[in-house]
């Protein structure tokens, strides 16, 4: 028995099954996590992420916080409404989550993960004493996600004239206020798409009103697969404490010139001695799937393994993140006691609903 | 609710097994399995001509959250497979008891299904498993 987002009632009406994720009782799909990725690439779907945690960060001194608080420099964010990805890091320059912060003039909106919410909380609690700012959860609200080449006219079908003037208005990346829902031109598929917070009591009634309007519940095995396809890493499986965003395909998302971080003085150390491990992108065309935690070979030696691997519907055949000690040569995959040939790409790996990436 | 058809017998592993007019034994894995694994993306067949004995790996599922091994029900022959799997293995999601069928069998003996489970029994098990 775990937690339920507002709209549940209406996964298992829908004919969810349910799993628990991170002591939450989500749906993991409705029937076909592969129609439900399918649908995502070529029309719309939706995703209840009521699970997430979002948390307000008000004050006068917001920004000089933030400023520390994350590997990204918050500064960037000069425009009403806009959003930065970023990692929050530890002393040791270890990843402590990945989080999406929005710019609410002046104040600040930040989504972080559903398994961290905790320690997320207590860090930045703690480390917000020093600085005239605020941290408070909102537990009160839900969030829900529409992403898909057809999503922003769905949404656009049911809402009303303010909230549609106020998408109309955002640009890529951009998100804004109409009355008590926030809306946003981001997602974790790779589609053009929104994601809206608002408050619990009117997310249900929002939800039936796009699935009647043709919009299809999504499931978090879809979830995984579109984010994968986009390039997009998941906390937990690609990066953790133990590793830094230089060994996670995050150094762009980190700013080292006139910004003082949390974990910038480690991260300047690994980059004298040299970062010796990457995050890469695999490529499997033989039969079979790549698989979190299969071993990686480079000429007999392993060399690192996989962090998240999948069977990539848009591709048709599997395709990974794998973390492996920089190397050169012809990678290879352990699968249940056989070797698999592998390509090295840099991710992402599917883009508007085709393959794009290069070999290296 | 998955269904058990009572015209096939059942191994614990989950396959289920028909004996044909032919005397050929015809091989799948059950409406409880496909369910289990979720969406079917590959499936790795035995060839035409293996000997089998009962209980052997005959082959894997390969599906969007595990690969499985399936292993033959009972000793025999492999005079079949369905190849229409490697093109469509979402069959054994769609239909695992018609078109999802995985391959047949010269069975050694054929008196060899008595050995299997009704569907009866098979249902408990999976019951049991799902406590």
């Amino acid at each position: 028995m775990g937690l339920k987002t507002p709209m549940y009632e209406q996964h298992v009406t829908a004919g969810a099954r349910i799993v628990d994720f991170g002591g939450w009782d989500m749906p993991v799909h409705y029937g076909s996590q592969i129609e439900e990725h399918h649908k995502v690439r070529q029309d719309a779907g939706m995703f209840d992420v009521s699970h997430m945690t979002v948390i307000d960060i008000k004050g006068s001194e917001s920004q000089a916080f933030l400023t520390r608080l994350l590997a990204n420099d918050i500064c960037k964010l000069t425009l009403s409404g806009k959003a930065l990805y970023s990692a929050m890091l530890n002393e040791k320059g270890g990843v402590l989550d990945d989080l999406i912060v929005y710019d609410n003039n002046g104040d600040y909106l930040m989504v972080v993960n559903c398994g961290t919410r905790e320690k997320d909380l207590a860090w930045i609690s703690q480390q917000a004493e020093a600085f005239d700012c605020s941290v408070t959860e909102r537990p009160e609200l839900a969030i829900i996600a529409v992403q898909g080449p057809n999503a922003m006219a769905a949404v656009d079908k049911v809402v009303g004239n303010e909230t549609r003037s106020v998408i109309k208005s955002l640009k890529i990346f951009q998100g804004g206020y109409s009355s008590t829902w926030f809306i946003a031109r981001t997602g974790y598929t790779g589609e053009k798409g929104l994601e809206i917070i608002l408050p619990a009591e009117e997310a249900r009634q929002f939800w039936e009103d796009l699935a009647n309007n043709g919009v299809r519940p999504i499931g978090l095995g879809a979830r995984d697969t579109l984010r994968l396809e986009a390039g997009m890493n998941l906390y937990g499986n690609d990066m953790d404490e133990s590793v830094s965003p230089l060994e996670s395909n995050m150094g762009s998302t980190v700013v080292l010139e006139d910004h003082e971080f949390i974990g910038k003085s480690a991260l300047l150390k690994k980059l004298d001695k040299g970062t010796r491990e990457q995050l890469v992108g695999l490529v499997m065309t033989e039969r079979g799937i790549l698989r979190a935690h299969y071993p990686v070979f480079c000429n007999g030696q392993q060399v690192g393994e996989i962090t998240s691997g999948a069977f990539s519907p848009t591709l048709r055949h599997s395709i990974a993140l794998a973390r492996i000690s920089v190397a050169t040569g012809e990678l290879t995959v352990g699968i249940r006691k056989k070797q698999f040939a592998v390509q090295r790409v840099t991710p992402p790996f599917v883009r508007n609903g085709k393959q794009v990436y290069k070999t290296l | 609710m998955a269904e058990f058809p009572e015209n096939v017998r059942y191994a614990k592993t989950h396959e289920w097994a028909r004996l044909e007019d032919d005397g050929t034994v015809t091989i799948g894995i059950s409406d409880h399995a496909q369910d289990a694994l979720g969406d079917v993306v590959f499936v790795e067949l035995p060839e035409e001509g293996d000997v089998l004995g009962a209980g052997d790996e005959a082959g894997v599922v390969e599906s969007v959250k595990a690969a499985s091994d399936i292993y033959a029900p009972i000793a025999g022959r492999v005079a079949a497979i369905n190849n229409e799997l490697e093109d469509s293995p979402e069959a054994v999601n769609d239909s695992p008891f018609g078109e999802g069928w995985f391959y047949k069998l010269t069975p050694e003996n054929s008196d060899d299904m008595n050995s299997l489970l009704s569907a009866g029994d098979y249902q408990k098990i999976c019951e049991e498993e799902s406590h």
